[in-house]
């Protein structure tokens, strides 16, 4: 038995209208919510495989210093060090832009939206591309130690945002200008919600992350001063911070 | 024995000795970190104990220090910090005198043999600081079994918090702010029985504009069908400012808080902004049984993650919080206990403990406290660890919840409660909702005599907004 008229359900991704037992959810429902959950608990601790990066680019691959997922997810701190050992495989190449796939909160996002995005992105991003490095128990910020070791001049951190309860395979892209441990979030520009078909297409998400890539290199900076007039929310807002 | 510092002044160490090992603790605010129950946040800030059997030795200490020890021994300077400040200048010395002369551990004795009215009495002569030492030295079940005595209750257009009763707040949100999906989500909460402490809606934006259009959105529901609710819009304390300037129907004055100066300048506020907040609200007289106007909320690790912690526990730093509020006459004060995430709570287990803490140090400082029973997917917790919490929340009294549809709050990303849950434990305890709201839950057919949902659906006229 459901209470409310079933067409206001249309109105909203919200679970309302629910059908009942009693005065609780009945089955279908109750078991619809834990399967949310399962796909969402499943990409917060999805082992990241690089296999397909690996198959389709020049690829390095680095661990920040978060030993695993229990430790990744207790100490934020951890997911942004890059050890010096790791740091040492990173050399500089002469490039000044890096591509950088973190597997953050999801790797079902990297997994699912990583090749395709980068496909999409290296035509239009122009400057000296850097290896694609690939980044394990990775938060944002590592990006800036990736970055600063290949000594380049924007990094692009592609990472698995925190999954909803709807939306288990959301990827943001975080753009730094001269990235170096230390930056802070507010010296960052992003686009989030790359998730097709529910969110951003690849596409569309690429000519947005290259639009900003290349007003960073005219402006010589990225942060709150580089307002996003590609018309996507550029500004990182608390709630989606993914990792 | 444990050895507090003889000069009183908090130089010199507090020690335990244990077997041949002495444990020292350098100040009261190491060992009130120490004494915590072990949680993710504390070792991120580095001020947890680093052996369990340092974390029990603390906790003797802890119960033999006099209570006057923590109006000597400050955990955050005096001098450098307004809540500081705040709880020693509104130290009420003359309800601290039934209890002067305890130690912590006296104190946990005396708030499981006195009953809720003389606990109740005590309460401005206690500080935030007092009320976490005894709480760390208290089982989950002392902190139930005290909190449970404690009834703080507080008005608008509803009574909240009356014994055998649990109010909800109905949570509507939507991540672009529609109206007619949020209008559609606030009609489900209602069929369900939920809104009694609030219908409160979190802002997907910073816009002022749009805030307005969900309040006067909040305002003609609640007008159509006369309910005997109270509404806002969870925006920062300066955009109710201009919204009252604006002429918008302001029920309620939110704000997120914190346990130091800092923590309040990162959300942007200070105790005299506040101030200027609660006064604008009340001035507009819009409360028919009580000019209770202020919704706070809180939740631990919000001063580490704002980089204003002091080298303090989260737990002792969020009944700081609690200063803040009952400074101000709230009608709503909850901890949203598992939002921040799992580097400050990392399981069920650690939710569960900071959720029955905070109800009960909250209840101890005479604020009328509810919870948001919370998880976001990167926690060790699931949909099991919440009933858990919200049945011994229910038991401890707790003055209301979240109602979130499906407990999915599709515009945070987290999971709470959900209308359902809210049924579900009035039902298996035997609580009502605020009794203005329960009459009209009856009057509209929704509930029963019984206060159980009718047998046969309530259809409430659907507003034009709604009505294609």
């Amino acid at each position: 038995m459901a209470d409310l008229p079933a067409r206001l359900a249309a109105l909203t991704q919200a679970r309302i209208g629910l059908p009942r037992a009693g005065q609780t959810l009945n089955t279908a429902a109750s078991l619809a919510f834990d399967l949310a959950h399962a796909q969402a608990r499943d990409a917060v601790h999805a082992v990241f495989d690089t296999s397909a990066l690996q198959a389709a680019f020049d690829l390095i691959e680095v661990h920040s210093a978060a030993p695993d997922r229990a430790t990744y997810l207790q100490r934020p701190d951890l997911g942004r060090q890059l050890p010096a050992k790791e740091a040492a495989r990173l050399v500089p190449t002469g490039a000044d832009t890096a591509i950088v796939v973190g597997d953050g909160l999801s790797a079902t996002a990297v997994a699912r939206h990583g090749v395709p995005l980068i496909r999409a992105l290296l035509p239009r991003i122009g400057g000296v591309l850097a290896p694609v490095v690939a980044a394990h128990q990775a938060r944002v910020a590592l990006g800036d130690a990736i970055g600063a070791a290949l000594g380049v001049d924007i990094v692009v951190m592609l990472i698995g945002e925190r999954p909803g309860l709807s939306a288990p395979d959301s990827l943001g892209a975080y753009i730094t200008w001269q990235p170096r441990p230390g930056r802070q979030d507010s010296e960052r520009n992003c686009v989030s919600n790359i998730r097709p078909p529910h969110g951003l297409d690849h596409e569309t998400a690429a000519t947005r992350i290259a639009w900003l890539v290349q007003q960073a290199r005219a402006l010589r900076l990225t942060g709150v001063a580089l307002k996003d007039e590609s018309s996507v929310t550029a500004r990182i807002s608390q709630a989606a911070t993914p990792a | 024995m444990a050895t507090p510092g003889s000069g009183g002044a908090g130089l010199m160490p507090y020690t335990q000795d244990l077997g041949g090992t002495r444990h020292s603790f350098a100040d009261l605010r190491g060992v009130l970190a120490a004494a915590s129950p072990h949680r993710s946040g504390d070792v991120l800030a580095g001020v947890a104990a680093t052996s369990a059997e340092q974390r029990v030795a603390a906790r003797l200490v802890l119960a033999d220090l006099p209570l006057t020890t923590f109006l000597a021994d400050l955990v955050v300077p005096y001098e450098a910090d307004e809540v500081t400040r705040l709880i020693i200048d509104s130290h009420d010395t003359q309800a601290f005198a039934a209890i002067a002369h305890l130690t912590v551990g006296g104190l946990r004795d005396w708030l499981l043999a006195a009953d809720g009215d003389a606990i109740s009495a005590l309460a401005p002569g206690l500080t935030p600081e007092m009320v976490a030492g005894v709480s760390k030295i208290m089982r989950n079940q002392d902190l139930i079994a005290v909190a449970r005595k404690i009834r703080v209750i507080t008005r608008f257009r509803g009574t909240i918090g009356l014994p055998g009763r649990l109010s909800v707040r109905l949570q509507p949100n939507h991540p672009t702010d529609d109206p007619a999906g949020i209008a559609a989500a606030i009609l489900d909460g209602l069929l369900l029985g939920s809104g009694d402490a609030v219908i409160g809606i979190n802002p997907a934006g910073d816009n002022v504009s749009a805030a307005h259009i969900l309040l006067q959105l909040l305002d003609e529901l609640r007008q159509a069908y006369a309910i005997p609710t109270q509404s806002c819009v969870l925006t920062h304390v300066t955009n109710t400012l201009q919204l009252i300037e604006r002429g918008a129907p302001v029920d309620l004055c939110f704000q997120s808080i914190g346990g130091t100066e800092g923590t309040n300048r990162g959300f942007g506020i200070d105790l005299a902004l506040l101030a200027e907040a609660q006064a604008a609200t009340l001035a507009l007289g819009r409360g028919t049984l009580g000019q209770d106007v202020m919704y706070f909320e809180t939740g631990q690790g919000s001063a580490l993650s704002a980089g204003a912690h002091h080298g303090v526990d989260q737990q002792t730093l969020e009944a700081r919080a609690y200063a803040v509020a009952r400074a101000f006459r709230p009608l709503l004060v909850n901890s949203v206990v598992g939002f921040i995430g799992p580097e400050y709570l990392y399981d069920g287990k650690q939710i569960l403990r900071a959720a029955l803490e905070d109800h009960c140090c909250g209840k101890l400082l005479g604020l009328p406290m509810g919870l948001d029973i919370c998880y976001t997917n990167h926690a060790e917790a699931d949909q099991n660890d919440m009933d858990g919490i919200l049945t011994l929340a229910g038991v401890a009294g707790v003055n209301f919840i979240m109602g979130v549809p499906g407990a999915d709050d599709i515009m945070l990303n987290y999971q709470s409660t959900s209308f359902h849950d809210a049924l579900y434990l009035r039902d298996v305890l035997g609580l009502r909702p605020a009794p203005e709201f329960e009459a009209w839950l009856l009057e509209s057919g929704i509930t029963d005599a019984a206060g159980r949902l009718s047998s046969s659906p309530a259809r409430l006229a659907l507003p034009a907004l709604l009505d294609g």
